[in-house]
């Protein structure tokens, strides 16, 4: 197995940087521009980098669970967010937030939206993995006999 | 009601949850909810006997007006009665014939409970819709409990013909509902009744409603699932096919026919199937030698009988009618678990297989007597009291039909004498006169396994000899379902009346056919030949797949270019249509609003007419993914950071996913569609395009209110707290379809993950991302390879 050494510092520099990067989309997103779309969109840019380095192993290696796992989590936390007002009688997805004053990041509005958020980023994460792991190959040297065809 | 409704459900539901753990108690815990019930409808007895009615109403859906109306009066107090004590037997009567803690058995009692309940819920159910859902779980609880030894094809095929048939026939009914509920204004049972609507209308409902109970009950010609429903354990025939679900069809004819007896078609229809439903499943009955079998056709012959008995609709024979319920669920029970008995013990229901039975078999022959007898109609029987009701009620006014009526229902009351006579006769092993194969000793049933039978026999006589300690009971029965009945009056003797004529001509002529078993065995041969429901719903079911599959073939052409043609073909045909039929004005706007924009849009189309020339597909790629990011540096422009930040994210992956697509697609696109295909691809593209552009355009010019944006932007930091408007609607405003969209998103990718391993060689055990164990894998591949290379 012939990896690049450049590559794989680069991506591994690079990875957790954008996976900042789309965190703080997926939080920024209710006052500027972002979101948890966008976040997981990016999120998954940074699993691409990860799979060109070191293929599907190397993608598998990121999270210590099963990508559907992600996926039905981030189904679970909107579904949630979104029946959780009905058991007070309000209508289904009903905003509520809480005003907090942190003490280095000042006064914060957390609404329940941002929960609701990271449900629709796990879910984009979740979907980006399972396309990787579906149709993703392990990473082999590069060898045009053995490509896929008829 | 409500209450002992979910006690049928929490314990149905408990057993099924415990699975096998519970072991043969699981009859026990089950038990308790048919028993609780009896316990009831007991208590309520005294009061319902004096005209009292049990109401009881829960709002279910408010918004929809669905409202759960239960009530219970004489003749659902008879239904009651009946599910709830035989269903007591049943699970007694269960704890001898599961002997051994089979597998599945905490399922099978999980189901007979939950079914249970949902009968109940049919007979109580005040509401058509109600009645609908009860009517349907029955179906659905039945088919799990038909199929309950799924293993063997023969069952799954049973069930899924049971299910087929009656939910074929209960969506009918649905509509039948819903048109009568439509023009009686309201869905409640007992007001629609006690003012039944009229028109062309609801004669289309009754035709429904109708075809829905012929298929449950078992008519002709939707009969065929019920003797193939026989491959269920013998007390779940016992409970299902004979004194419950095939009932709840005749429970819907006699609540309906004194409604609407004067609707033209109705009594002839009902007696006329049921008269043929008598007659030929009374003949096939004759002909079984499986003696469940036979008590499976005389089960149809017997609907059959009640259908007539109902869908006279004049007041005797109401009464008639519910005494031949009466009788008919308690010995039908009774000799199902005589038959399961014989079953269990000797292994065969077959009457050329059955051994003589030796004399310590004589108490369940006795019991078993008791209920041929009833059934055949002898004397100090329920059977005979209630035959001699139908026979009194036929005689003495005969509205449709006249005498045909009569002779066709003694003709199927000799049938019925006649295969009551074969079922005790091959019970007894008198078929082998020389030399048959004893039993060996001590496989006699027990006390407790015949216990229940026996009880139900000891019914049978008790009432066949006092019968007017019923009569209070059936008067009430027959006053729910037609005010005006008189009250009844069961008698042993009534004198040399025209019913008994008939009884006694029932006899010379069952007696007849008993000893002339062998010509008329012959004679029944023929059936054979003769077209039979079973061999109709196969025929049926064949026509429908082989259509399906026509269907299929024209609308899924497995062809992408013709899906994907359709689909814009409709996209902008339909609209394309709406601008033609309006007329067209565009209004052409300012083109230009900021110098760079002329710099993407040549990008823009450069890119767009690029990809859709070159042959390599990865170019293509490319090239598609420079459009996207044109797209973006457009939104850039219009200050749309968030619509610009999520191009630019798809068109990356895009790319990314395209790259892993592409590798296993060959490198250049083929062009092997002639000139006619690439030029309708064109026209079609082309077509697209123009349509879209004046559709941009027209839709813009044409806002008549103002942009619900505005509000939006108002709105969202004082009602979803957020400055990201774009955002606030996502997660607040319209949540509730990103709900739905990452739902969607979510079935995509398990499809799409499924798909690509579907689309896996067997022998790639390396890609499987599920195996938790690798080592085992990489084991097993290495003594899999060590064995191919040994034997090389």
């Amino acid at each position: 197995m012939r990896r690049v050494f450049g590559l794989d510092i680069a991506v591994s520099l690079l990875f957790y940087a954008v996976i900042v990067g789309s965190v703080y989309l997926l939080f920024a997103g209710h006052n500027q521009p972002g979101g948890g779309f966008v976040g997981g969109l990016v999120a998954g840019g940074a699993v691409a980098l990860r799979y060109v380095a070191g293929g599907i192993d190397e993608v598998r290696r990121i999270s210590p669970v099963k990508p559907w796992t992600i996926l039905g989590t981030g189904v679970l936390i909107a579904a949630g967010v979104a029946a959780v007002p009905m058991l007070f009688g309000d209508p289904v997805l009903d905003n509520a937030y809480v005003e907090l004053d942190l003490p280095v990041l000042g006064e914060v509005a957390v609404a329940s939206g941002t929960l609701f958020d990271i449900g629709v980023y796990l879910v984009v994460v979740g979907v980006l993995l399972m396309i990787v792991e579906a149709f993703g190959e392990r990473f082999q040297p590069v060898d045009e006999d053995s490509e896929v065809g008829p | 009601m409500a209450a002992l409704l979910l006690a049928h459900a929490v314990l149905g539901t408990a057993v099924l949850a415990s699975g096998g753990r519970l072991g043969r108690r699981a009859l026990l815990v089950g038990g308790l909810a048919p028993l609780a019930t009896l316990v009831w409808v007991a208590a309520r007895l005294p009061g319902v006997l004096d005209g009292e009615v049990v109401d009881e109403s829960f709002s279910w859906v408010p918004d929809l007006g669905l409202v759960v109306d239960l009530r219970l009066d004489g003749f659902a107090a008879l239904m009651t009665v009946l599910v709830a004590g035989i269903g007591v037997l049943v699970f007694a009567y269960g704890l001898s014939y599961f002997r051994t803690a089979e597998e599945g058995l905490g399922r099978l009692v999980g189901l007979l409970t939950l079914f249970a309940g949902s009968m109940l819920a049919l007979v109580w159910a005040d509401n058509l819709l109600v009645l609908y859902t009860a009517w349907e779980l029955t179906s659905i609880t039945s088919y799990f409990l038909i199929g309950n030894t799924y293993v063997e094809g023969r069952a799954r095929a049973a069930a899924l013909q049971a299910l087929l048939i009656t939910s074929f026939g209960a969506l009918a009914m649905l509509g039948g509902f819903v048109l009568l509920g439509q023009q009686a204004g309201t869905f409640e049972l007992s007001a629609l009744l006690a003012d039944p609507p009229r028109g062309h209308l609801v004669d289309a409902a009754l035709v429904l409603v109708l075809l829905g109970a012929c298929t449950k009950s078992a008519q002709y010609p939707f009969h065929s699932w019920l003797p193939g429903a026989m491959v269920a354990p013998t007390p779940v025939s016992a409970y299902l096919h004979s004194a419950t679900m095939v009932k709840a069809g005749v429970y819907l004819v006699a609540r309906f026919t004194p409604a609407f007896v004067d609707v033209g078609f109705w009594r002839p229809a009902v007696v006329t199937v049921g008269l043929l439903t008598m007659v030929a499943g009374g003949l096939r009955a004759l002909r079984q030698t499986d003696l469940k079998l036979l008590l499976a056709y005389s089960t149809v012959s017997q609907l059959g009988f009640m259908f007539v008995m109902f869908g006279m609709g004049t007041d005797d024979a109401v009464v008639a009618g519910c005494a031949l319920v009466l009788a008919h669920a308690v010995f039908k029970a009774s000799l199902f678990m005589d038959v399961g008995i014989v079953d269990h013990q000797l292994g065969t229901r077959e009457i050329s297989l059955l051994p003589r039975l030796r004399p310590e078999w004589r108490p369940f022959l006795v019991v078993m007597a008791v209920g041929a007898a009833a059934m055949a109609g002898i004397p100090f029987t329920l059977g005979f009291v209630a035959k001699e009701e139908d026979f009194a009620a036929l005689a003495d006014l005969s509205p449709f039909g006249g005498a045909a009526v009569v002779a066709l229902v003694v003709a199927g009351s000799m049938l019925t004498f006649a295969y009551s006579a074969r079922l005790v006769w091959g019970l007894t092993g008198l078929p082998h006169r020389h030399g048959a194969d004893e039993v060996d000793p001590g496989r006699q049933p027990r006390g407790s396994f015949l216990g229940p039978p026996a009880l139900l026999a000891g019914l049978l006589v008790l009432f066949g000899v006092v019968p007017w300690l019923l009569d209070g009971f059936l008067t009430t029965a027959a006053e729910a379902l037609d005010a005006t009945v008189h009250a009844v009056h069961l008698a042993v003797w009534h004198g040399f009346d025209n019913a008994f004529w008939l009884s006694v001509a029932t006899y010379a002529g069952g007696v007849l056919l008993f000893l002339l078993r062998r010509p008329v065995a012959r004679l029944l041969a023929v059936g054979r030949h003769l077209p039979s429901g079973a061999g109709g719903y196969l025929a049926a079911l064949r026509a429908l797949l082989a259509v399906s599959d026509r269907v299929t073939g024209v609308v899924q052409s497995g062809s992408l270019p013709v899906y994907a043609g359709v689909i814009l073909l409709t996209a902008v045909g339909l609209p394309a249509l709406a601008l033609l039929a309006d007329g067209v004005t565009v209004d052409l706007p300012a083109v230009v609003g900021d110098r760079a924009e002329v710099v993407i849009a040549a990008v823009l189309l450069g890119s767009a007419i690029g990809a859709s020339a070159v042959r390599r597909r990865f170019a293509a790629a490319i090239l598609l993914g420079s459009v996207g990011y044109g797209m973006a540096a457009l939104f850039v422009l219009r200050d749309a950071p968030d619509l610009a930040l999520t191009q630019a994210a798809i068109e990356t992956l895009s790319l990314v996913l395209f790259v892993l697509v592409l590798r296993r697609l060959p490198d250049r696109f083929e062009r092997a569609s002639g000139a006619l295909g690439r030029g309708l691809r064109v026209a079609i593209s082309a077509c697209v395009g123009l349509v879209v552009f004046v559709l941009a355009l027209v839709a813009a010019g044409e806002r008549l209110t103002p942009p619900v944006s505005d509000e939006m932007v108002a709105m969202a930091y004082p009602e979803g707290h957020g400055r990201n408007v774009v955002n606030v609607i996502l997660v607040d405003f319209r949540g509730f379809d990103t709900l739905g969209e990452i739902t969607v998103l979510a079935a995509a990718a398990i499809g799409a993950v499924a798909l690509a391993r579907a689309g896996r060689r067997p022998g790639e055990p390396a890609h499987d991302p599920i195996d938790e164990a690798p080592e085992r894998a990489t084991a097993s591949t290495a003594a899999l390879r060590s064995d191919t290379e040994g034997s090389r």
